[in-house]
C-alpha cells in the first residue's frame, strides 16, 4: 500500500500540531480508517496515532451531573460501563446495536463520530464521488441507492451518515470537546456533521488539525434514562448498518410528556435531529396518535433521493414505534438483540391487528 | 505431501464398523491449533508475492497501464500484463473438454467484465505487490455494457448445466393447463450470487526446470493438473498438486480458473515461488458465481387439488464468452406428480465473469421457485400445503417415468411435520402473533438433489505389522472428507480406524474424480469400497492357498475381514491375523487399486434421488417489515449416512444458506456499469450467528440397493433446496404478502404489511 509516515505524539498538544498539516489523519481504532486506506478511498500521507496519549480513556462523572466520555473509550467499554448504561440507557443499546463486538472492542468514541459514510460509490474509487473527490460527479443518484439519504441530501450527495452511537447521542444534545490549533473549544455534536450542500466533500465544521478529546453529555440528558431506546431496522439481524434507525428518549410526569427527544440515523448525511417532531410531543399524552403526529412532522421534508421511498414510510413507523417503547419505558436489562424490532423485551405494541 | 498427523482422540476410537459413527473430525484439533496448512499457508524459500490488477468497467479494453510508476515502487519484481507474460501452449479458450472454463489470463487487453484480472504485479512484499498493482492506474476505453436479464436479445443455449437438455417435457401441458380448475402463473426473480468461500481461490506456485509443484485449493486435483498440463505443456508426471484441506469451494473450485493459472504463469516469469492469493473483492468476477434467474410457473390443478400441468421456464445469463446456463427450471422434472411437465430455458449475454455451478446449481434457484409456485397453488386449491404435496407425490420420477432406486421423503414429511408441529398451522395466512404482537409463519418447502457419481480410483495396502493405508486423491472442503472416507477405509480393511493410515488431498494419489455434485463420498467411498474388498482378496489368497493357515481352503468368499483378522465365515473362531498371513508368506505387504463408478444399467432402471422436507418458521414486525426466521426442521433421506455429525453439519449449512437465499445475499450490480457494487463481506449479507436460529436435523433412515454398493446418495447441496422456499413460504404464511422477487427485503414487505 501507499507508503506514508507514522507518528506517535505524546501530548495532545504534539498531536494536533503534528495533525495540522495537509494529508495527515488521526489515526485510533483504526476501524474505519484502515479499510478505507486498504481500498485507497483516503490516502493520507502521514498517520498520527493518538491511542497512546494519556487522559483520554476515562468515563468522568461530572459534579454537574452530566458526564465527559474520553474521546479513546472503546465503543464496548462505553456500552459496558453499567454505571453509564443506566444513565443513558439509548446510547448504550446504540453502541451494542453496532458493527461486531470485535469491532466494538477496537473502535473509539471519538473516531465513531467521524465515521465516514458507507455509500458504495464513496468506497469505490472507480466511481465518481463529490464527496471522495470534490466536483467529480455523484455516481449514487441513479445508481443503486435503496439506502441512501431522504432526508437533508443534495444533487452533488445523497450519502448518509452511518453511526448508529450518534444518534441518541445528538437527541440527547452532546457536545464535543475539541483541541485544535488556537486551543479547546466545544461544539455541539448537531453541529458536527454538516449536511452535503454543493460542498460534500466538507463534511465536518473541524478545521486542520483538529482533534476530538472528549464526548460530554450535559446533566440534562440523564433525565430521560426512564423513557428512552433506540431502534434500528437492517437488512439482518446483526452487523448490519441500519436502514433506518431512531433514538426516542421520553420525559413522562403525571402521565404527560414534558419532553421528547427524538433523532434518526441512516437517513441523512448526519445524525438527523427531529425537533419539530419533539414539539408536538410536548404536554401531550404518549399516546399513538401523538407519535403518529410526530412522525408525520418528523418526516415531512423528506424525499427520496433514488429508490428509496420506502425509507420514508419505514422511518415514520420507526418514529411511532421507536417512541411507544420510550414510553412504555427502558427495559432492566438492555435486550440480547440490542434495538432490534425483534428483541425478546421489545415491549412493542402492534397497533394494526 | 506435508504429513498431516491426523489426531488420534477418544473421540475417535471405535471398534467393529465405523461407517455409522459420528466422528469428531480427525483434522479438528489441526485446525484449531493452525497447523492445518492451506495453499497460502506455504512459503518456500525464495517465494515472491503476486497481486492481480482488476477492471474497473465491465466492457471494453484497457488502453494503458503505468508500468513505469508500479515498477518503480521499492520491492515490486515484476509486472505481467498482455504484453509481457510467458506463453501459454494452447489458446486458453480452445475447449479440450466440456470441463473447460475459459479464464482470464492476459491473452489480450479486452475487458469482458468488471473484476476481471488486467495485470499481475509480483514484489518481495504483498504490500508492495499491492501497492504496485495500485499505481498501475489503467485507462480504459470503454464501451455501454450488458447488464442484467433484459440485457439483449434472448437465445437458447444448447444445453444447461453439465449437458443437460434446454427443453423438457412429457405429457400435453397446454392442455393440462386448458383442462385445470385452478391456474397459478408467476415469475419469480432470483439475483446473482456469490460463492465467497472463506478461504479464497489461492496458489502458491513454484518451478523446477520443468516441474511444477503447486499448493492450491481444488475441489478436482486431476482435472485442475490436466488443466495445467495442457496449459503449460507440461507433462502430467511432472505435476505436483497438493490440497490438503479447501476453506469451503461450494463449486467455485471445481475448475482452473484465471487467478490460479496467472499464479503459474507468474511464477514462470520471474523464476521464483510465487504466492498469488484472491482478494475478496476479486472473489467477484473471475471465479464463478450464481446466474440470476427470472422464473414464470404456469401450473394446474383440478378441483381435487391435483396437479394437471406445470410448465417451468427459466431466462438466465452467461458472460459473452463462455457457456454456462444455470439449468433452474430442471429443479421441476422430480418432486411433483403431474401429467404433464415442460421445463425450458433461455439465455441473455451479459458483462458478467461466467457463472458456474455454486451449491446446487439449478435446484438451488428452481427450487425456491417451485416451492413459492406450490404454496402458492395449495393456497388456492385451499388446501395444507404438506396435504397439497402429499396428494401430489411422486410415486415414479415425474419427467421420466423411472421407478426410484429409493425415495424416503413420505417419512421425511412425516417425521420433519411432527418435530415442528406442523398439524396445528392454520390454513390461512396472518393467523399467528407471538407475545409481543410480531406475526409469525410457518411455512415448508420440499428437498430434493440427484445422487450422482463420477469416477474414482483408490489404492489399498495392507502391511505386516498389521496397520494398513489407504490412499486417494479426495479433497476435504471442510465437509470432513478426511474422516468419513477415513471410517469407509477403515470397514473395508477390517481394521480400527487408528490402525489405517489414510492419504489424500495430493495429485500423486489415485484420482478421487471431482468433489462436486454432492457425489464425492459416493465416489470415493465406492472405490475404497473396491480397493478394500480387492486388497482383502489378495490377502485371502495368501491364507486359503496355504496349507499351514487355519483359513486353508476356505475360499475367497468363505472368509471375512475384522479386526485385523482374517477368519472363517463358517466357523468364526477359525481365523488369522493379517500379520501372520504376511509374515508367513514372506511379503512385507500387499496392495490392490479399484474403482468407484456409477452403475450405468442401474442409472437407466432408476430415478436417483436424496430427498427431504424443510419447515420453518418465521417473525415479521408487522409494521417494520424486518424478517426472522426463529425455526428450522429438515428431515432428509439420503440414503446411508456414513458420519452423522459431518452430515448434520453439512446440512445445517445447507438449510442456512437456503434461508440466505430467500432472505439475504444479492450482488447489487450497477445497472449503468455492470460493476458489482457490495464485493465485500460486510455489505455482500449472508446470515450472522443472530440470524440463525436452532436448527433441527433429521436424517431419515434409508437403504438404496441401486445407487452404490454402500448405498450413499449425497448430502453436501440438498439443505439449501427446499429451505430457501419453505422460508419464502413462511414469510407469505405470515403476513399474507407473497413476495416473488429473491432476496425478500423489508421494502417488498412494508407497504403491503
Amino acid at each position: 500500500m501507499k507508503t506514508f509516515d507514522y507518528v506517535r505524539p505524546a501530548t495532545v498538544a504534539e498531536a494536533v500540531a503534528a495533525a495540522a498539516q495537509p494529508g495527515a489523519a488521526y489515526l485510533a481504532g483504526g476501524t474505519n480508517l484502515l479499510d478505507l486506506m486498504k481500498g485507497g478511498v483516503s490516502r493520507p500521507d502521514r498517520l498520527v496515532d493518538v491511542t497512546h496519549l494519556d487522559g483520554l480513556d476515562q468515563i468522568e462523572r461530572l459534579a454537574d451531573g452530566g458526564v465527559r466520555i474520553g474521546a479513546l473509550v472503546s465503543n464496548a467499554d462505553l456500552a459496558h460501563d453499567s454505571d453509564f448504561a443506566k444513565s443513558y440507557p439509548a446510547v448504550a443499546e446504540a453502541l451494542l446495536s453496532g458493527a461486531s463486538a470485535q469491532l466494538r472492542n477496537a473502535a473509539t468514541v471519538g473516531g465513531n463520530l467521524l465515521q465516514r459514510t458507507r455509500c458504495a460509490y464513496f468506497y469505490d474509487t472507480a466511481s465518481r464521488c463529490n464527496k471522495r473527490e470534490a466536483g467529480s460527479g455523484c455516481d449514487a443518484r441513479g445508481g443503486e441507492n435503496r439506502t441512501h439519504a431522504v432526508l437533508g441530501w443534495s444533487e452533488n450527495c445523497i450519502a448518509t451518515h452511518p453511526s448508529d452511537f450518534c444518534v441518541p447521542l445528538v437527541a440527547l444534545d452532546a457536545i464535543v470537546e475539541i483541541e485544535g490549533r488556537s486551543g479547546r473549544r466545544e461544539i455541539a455534536l448537531d453541529e458536527l456533521h454538516r449536511l452535503p450542500g454543493d460542498t460534500p466533500e466538507r463534511e465536518t465544521a473541524f478545521e486542520p488539525g483538529d482533534l476530538i478529546v472528549a464526548l460530554r453529555l450535559p446533566p440534562a440528558a440523564r433525565g430521560f434514562a426512564a423513557h428512552a431506546r433506540y431502534l434500528k431496522v437492517r437488512d439482518r439481524t446483526s452487523y448490519a448498518f441500519a436502514v433506518v434507525s431512531a433514538a426516542a428518549a421520553l420525559r413522562i410526569e403525571d402521565g404527560k410528556i414534558v419532553e421528547a427527544r427524538l433523532a434518526f440515523g441512516g437517513v441523512a448525511a448526519k445524525p438527523w435531529r427531529a425537533r419539530a417532531a419533539e414539539d408536538v410531543l410536548r404536554n401531550v399524552a404518549p399516546t399513538v396518535d401523538a407519535f403518529q403526529e410526530a412522525a408525520r412532522r418528523a418526516l415531512a421534508d423528506a424525499k427520496p433521493s433514488g429508490d428509496n421511498a420506502f425509507k420514508i414510510e419505514l422511518a415514520r413507523r420507526i418514529v411511532v414505534r421507536a417512541l411507544s417503547l420510550a414510553a412504555a419505558g427502558t427495559p432492566a436489562r438492555i435486550p440480547a438483540l440490542p434495538a432490534s424490532p425483534f428483541a425478546p423485551t421489545s415491549g412493542a405494541i402492534h397497533a394494526r391487528a | 505431501m506435508p504429513e498431516l498427523n491426523l489426531t488420534s482422540a477418544p473421540a475417535h476410537l471405535r471398534h467393529g464398523s465405523n461407517i455409522g459413527q459420528p466422528l469428531t473430525r480427525r483434522d479438528g484439533v489441526l485446525k484449531v491449533k493452525g497447523q492445518a496448512t492451506y495453499a497460502a499457508d506455504n512459503h518456500p524459500p525464495g517465494m515472491l508475492f503476486a497481486v492481480m490488477a482488476v477492471a474497473s468497467i465491465s466492457r471494453g479494453r484497457v488502453i494503458s497501464l503505468d508500468v513505469s510508476a508500479a515498477k518503480r515502487h521499492p520491492g515490486v519484481v515484476d509486472i505481467m500484463t498482455s504484453d509481457h507474460k510467458p506463453a501459454l501452449a494452447i489458446d486458453p479458450d480452445i475447449k479440450t473438454n466440456p470441463f473447460v472454463f475459459r479464464m482470464e489470463v492476459l491473452q489480450s487487453n479486452k475487458v469482458r467484465y468488471a473484476n476481471q484480472p488486467i495485470a499481475v504485479v509480483i514484489a518481495e512484499t504483498l504490500e508492495a505487490a499491492t501497492e504496485g498493482a495500485a499505481l498501475l492506474a489503467p485507462r480504459y476505453e470503454t464501451l455501454p455494457p450488458f447488464v442484467g436479464l433484459d440485457a439483449g436479445d434472448s437465445f437458447v443455449p444448447p444445453v444447461v448445466g453439465v449437458g443437460n437438455p434446454t427443453e423438457n417435457h412429457r405429457g400435453e401441458v397446454e392442455a393440462g393447463l386448458a383442462s385445470a380448475e385452478k391456474q397459478i402463473d408467476a415469475t419469480y426473480e432470483t439475483p446473482p450470487q456469490y460463492h465467497n468461500a472463506m478461504e479464497p481461490h489461492a496458489i502458491v506456485a513454484a518451478w523446477d526446470g520443468d516441474k511444477l509443484s503447486v499448493d492450491m485449493p481444488t475441489q478436482g486435483l486431476m482435472l485442475s493438473l490436466a488443466r495445467i498440463a495442457e496449459l503449460f505443456g507440461v507433462a502430467h508426471d511432472k505435476i505436483h498438486i497438493r490440497s490438503p484441506f479447501l476453506g469451503g469451494g461450494f463449486g467455485s473450485k471445481g475448475f482452473m480458473a484465471g487467478p490460479q493459472t496467472l499464479g503459474i504463469m507468474a511464477a514462470k516469469l520471474v523464476g521464483k515461488p510465487v504466492k498469488l492469493v484472491v482478494r475478496r473483492e476479486q472473489m467477484f468476477g473471475p471465479v464463478g458465481h450464481r446466474a440470476p434467474t427470472r422464473q414464470r410457473l404456469r401450473i394446474g390443478a383440478d378441483g381435487e387439488g391435483r396437479l394437471t400441468a406445470i410448465d417451468h421456464h427459466a431466462r438466465t445469463v452467461s458472460s459473452t464468452f463462455d457457456d454456462f446456463y444455470e439449468p433452474a427450471a430442471d429443479a421441476s422434472h422430480t418432486l411433483y406428480a403431474a401429467p404433464a411437465i415442460r421445463t425450458s430455458h433461455d439465455a441473455v449475454r451479459v458483462n458478467t465473469g461466467t457463472p458456474l455451478f455454486m451449491r446446487a446449481p439449478g435446484e438451488a434457484t428452481g427450487s425456491i421457485a417451485l416451492e413459492s409456485a406450490i404454496d402458492e397453488m395449495a393456497w388456492a386449491c385451499g388446501l395444507d400445503p404438506l396435504a397439497f404435496r402429499l396428494r401430489n407425490y411422486a410415486e415414479v420420477e415425474p419427467i421420466t417415468g423411472k421407478p426410484f432406486s429409493s425415495k424416503a421423503l413420505r417419512a421425511c414429511y412425516e417425521q420433519g411435520a411432527a418435530r415442528f408441529g406442523w398439524t396445528k398451522r392454520p390454513l390461512q395466512p396472518r393467523q399467528m402473533r407471538d407475545d409481543a404482537g410480531l406475526l409469525v409463519g410457518w411455512g415448508m418447502g420440499t428437498a430434493t438433489f440427484p445422487a450422482l457419481m463420477f469416477q474414482a480410483q483408490a489404492r489399498a495396502v495392507l502391511r505386516r505389522d498389521g496397520s494398513g493405508a489407504m490412499e486417494i486423491g479426495a479433497h476435504d472442503m471442510g465437509q470432513g472428507a478426511w474422516t468419513a472416507l477415513a471410517q469407509i477405509a477403515a470397514d473395508e480393511l477390517g481394521l480400527d480406524i487408528d490402525r489405517v493410515e489414510f492419504k489424500a488431498g495430493s495429485s500423486d494419489l489415485p484420482d478421487a474424480g471431482i468433489a462436486g455434485g454432492s457425489a464425492h463420498t459416493a465416489t470415493a467411498g465406492s472405490a475404497i469400497h473396491s480397493a478394500g474388498a480387492a486388497v482383502i482378496s489378495k490377502l485371502a489368497d495368501l491364507a486359503t492357498s496355504d496349507e499351514r493357515s487355519p483359513l486353508f481352503g476356505a475360499g475367497n468368499a468363505g472368509v471375512i475381514a475384522r479386526d485385523g483378522r482374517l477368519i472363517r465365515r463358517d466357523d468364526e473362531s477359525r481365523g488369522e491375523s493379517y500379520s501372520e498371513i504376511l509374515a508367513r508368506a514372506g511379503v512385507a505387504e500387499v496392495e490392490a487399486r479399484g474403482t468407484g463408478a456409477p452403475n450405468p444399467a442401474a442409472m437407466e432402471e432408476y430415478a436417483m434421488h436424496a430427498h427431504g422436507a424443510v419447515f420453518v418458521e418465521v417473525k415479521v414486525d408487522p409494521e417494520l417489515g424486518q424478517i426472522r426466521v426463529t425455526r428450522m426442521v429438515g428431515a432428509f433421506a439420503a440414503g446411508r449416512i456414513v458420519n452423522p455429525r459431518m452430515v448434520q453439519s453439512q446440512l445445517f449449512g445447507g438449510m442456512i444458506w437456503g434461508m440466505s437465499f430467500a432472505l439475504h445475499e444479492e450482488a447489487i450490480t450497477d445497472r449503468r456499469t455492470g460493476r458489482i457494487m457490495n464485493a465485500n463481506l460486510g455489505e455482500y449479507h449472508i446470515p450472522v450467528n443472530a440470524d440463525v436460529p436452532p436448527l433441527d436435523v433429521i436424517t431419515v433412515e434409508e437403504h438404496d440397493p441401486h445407487v452404490n454398493a454402500l448405498g450413499i446418495k449425497g448430502v453436501g447441496e440438498i439443505g439449501i433446496t427446499g429451505s430457501a422456499g419453505a422460508v419464502a413460504n413462511a414469510v407469505w404464511h405470515a403476513t399474507g404478502v407473497r413476495v416473488r422477487r429473491f432476496p425478500i427485503r423489508i421494502e417488498d414487505l412494508l407497504t403491503q404489511l
